[in-house]
């Protein structure tokens, strides 16, 4: 995949929009500092609607359900990037431990 | 004509935005600002449990398996008192269609959607019920509008619930990934105005009749497996609906004797508004950051009523720390070979120090696990704890700090419940309830309902008005 194709997109593609759905000065009184301080955002998925735009531009998208929303473009073909973690060394003793402590704990050879 | 959309019209169109994407109108239940029908807007809809069966099987959900974690109940004993450790059962709720109990809630709001016409369904959750909503509507035909609480303003995002929105697209719906903060009402608000969609709120009538079935079932299951009704049934309280539903469950199969827990996992401390706080939690849910003020307050919620209301139902409620639900989740992989999802342990894990306390031929459930995922696994959800700065250790789990310090137990008897006292939730209801209804001068049919929806004597009501400098108007 070439570096073009990442940044921009054409009719149809996935694609993610951005939007800013209500500035500091528009959000609700209620709320700590840290998030009054700044925007409320928002990220949707769809296809895209114009026959070509770049990361940034103003677009419009068709969402999963066909409803037809607009905004910017953040992304193309976004990917979804959580995963696994690493293995955990506070974990990894859980069950051995535990089946020691039922008398159940396997002896390596070397403690033969 | 087009509607004006900033935030103070939208939130003034509320209640009738509400009451047109929920087909309810509960100024028919109301006896005073304060006091209202809770049994006759709970049967308004019109469904029996029969009925909630029935619908729930045509989208396979429900009937899961009860199992018997006979090598955990095995470890309790290890290190119980002579004669101490009741035997523990799960309801494996994986294996309902989405993977979670949420599928039970679910599945009545949306079938009930369908019924009144509605074409779509939106919903804001962050977790499991999202994906719940997301399913059940790719199985009846309506589209899905699914509402997120992701990311911080650094657009990082909580694994489990990035997992969530993979889980939500992949059956189909529309996911709105928004950053930190209540306003997801508002877009919740404008998305209902927008599309005329039905509000899969967790807090209808539908969606707590929906769990009905879970309390009824494993009632049931435990009674034909072993001739009688379990002791005690441990369910994670988040906004009540989970408690709630199954409590009620198991008063229609004839339970009324088995003593009902609700816990959560113990985030005090957190800001749930905060967009600093947001990425130091490692649970989106069954946490003390909903618990505590859904009991303390029922209806600061998505509707005028909520009818999920966990003082009406609870004998205990205990904490738990995040630490010893991972421990537990990995024990539950190890020794019964189930491997699941780490919120839907929040339970077990308070079941290990609680089953310490029964006699060995009582009978403790469970009532819930969930599916695990890229995302859930405790290995992801403790990598992503690190990167934010908190500390992962093991050690004594009293150590924990929410937010600072998540502390592994290094042995089975280190897991410990800190048992609330619900009379302090009561008394702290009552003063929610003046202040949010403004019945400053409640007459005798408000003092019923709040003795009635905190489960506490009348007597106990008037001494709290009483400590409060209220009067009682005859």
């Amino acid at each position: 995949m070439s570096e073009e194709h990442v940044k921009s997109a054409l009719r149809g593609d996935l694609v993610q929009i951005h939007k800013v759905i209500l500035t500091p000065e528009q959000r609700s009184p209620d709320i700590p500092a840290c998030t009054k301080g700044v925007p409320y955002e928002a990220w949707i998925k769809g296809f895209l609607l114009e026959d070509e735009a770049r990361i940034g531009d103003a677009v419009r998208i068709e969402t999963f359900i066909g409803r037809e929303l607009s905004g910017t473009l953040a992304e193309v073909n976004p990917m979804y990037t959580h995963n696994f973690g690493k293995p955990q060394p506070t974990l990894l003793s859980v069950g051995m431990e535990a089946k020691k402590q039922m008398g159940r704990g396997r002896r390596s050879s070397h403690e033969e | 004509m087009k509607n004006d959309a900033s935030y103070s019209s939208v939130m003034s169109r509320k209640n009738d935005i509400l009451k047109r994407s929920v087909g309810i109108n509960y100024q028919e239940f109301e006896i005073s600002p304060l006091a209202f029908d809770y049994e006759r807007m709970m049967n308004s809809c019109g469904y029996s449990l029969s009925d909630v069966q029935k619908i729930q099987q045509e989208t396979g959900v429900g009937n899961t398996p009860l199992i018997e974690l006979k090598n955990i109940t095995e470890l309790v004993r290890s290190v119980s008192s002579p004669g101490k450790g009741g035997r523990i059962f799960i309801k494996d709720e994986r294996a309902n269609p989405s993977g979670s109990f949420k599928d039970r809630r679910a599945s009545l709001s949306v079938y009930h959607a369908s019924r009144l016409g509605y074409k779509g369904v939106v919903c804001a959750s962050s977790g499991n019920y999202g994906a719940a909503v997301a399913s059940q509507a790719a199985k009846r035909g309506l589209k899905a509008i699914i509402l997120q609480e992701v990311y911080d303003s650094r657009k990082v995002g909580q694994p489990e619930i990035l997992e969530k929105t993979r889980t939500c697209e992949a059956y189909g719906a529309e996911v709105w990934q928004v950053t930190v903060g209540p306003e997801l009402f508002y877009v919740m608000l404008r998305t209902l105005e927008e599309t005329g969609f039905f509000s899969a709120s967790l807090y209808i009538p539908t969606s707590v009749l929906g769990i009905e079935t879970l309390g009824y079932e494993l009632a049931q299951q435990i009674m034909k497996q072993e001739g009688r009704f379990p002791d005690m049934v441990v369910i994670a309280h988040a906004g009540g609906g989970n408690v709630t539903g199954t409590a009620r469950g198991l008063q229609k199969a004839g339970d009324h004797e088995t003593v009902v827990v609700g816990a959560s996992v113990d985030l005090r401390g957190l800001h749930m508004a905060s967009d600093y706080d947001f990425n130091r939690k490692s649970f989106t849910t069954a946490h003390s950051g909903f618990g505590i003020p859904f009991l303390t307050w029922p209806d600061r919620t998505d509707v005028p009523r909520n009818a999920a209301r966990g003082l009406r139902y609870l004998d205990q409620y205990v904490l738990v720390s995040q630490g010893e639900v991972f421990y537990t989740t990995e024990l539950l992989a190890k020794l019964e070979g189930l491997d699941r999802g780490p919120a839907g342990n929040t339970s077990l894990a308070a079941a290990i120090p609680l089953a310490q306390k029964l006699n060995q031929d009582q009978i403790l459930v469970v009532q819930e696990t969930e599916y695990t995922a890229a995302g859930k696994l405790p290995s992801s959800q403790l990598t992503f704890a690190e990167e934010n700065g908190i500390e992962v250790r093991q050690g004594d789990p009293k150590d924990n700090v929410p937010g600072k310090v998540i502390v592994i137990p290094e042995r089975v008897e280190q897991i410990h419940v800190e048992e609330l006292d619900l009379d302090k939730i009561r008394r702290s209801y009552v003063k929610h309830a003046i202040e949010a209804t403004g019945m400053h001068r409640p007459k005798e049919e408000d003092i019923l309902f709040l003795a009635e929806d905190s489960r506490s004597p009348i007597e106990f009501i008037r001494k709290t008005l009483n400590s409060l400098n209220i009067e009682v108007l005859t």
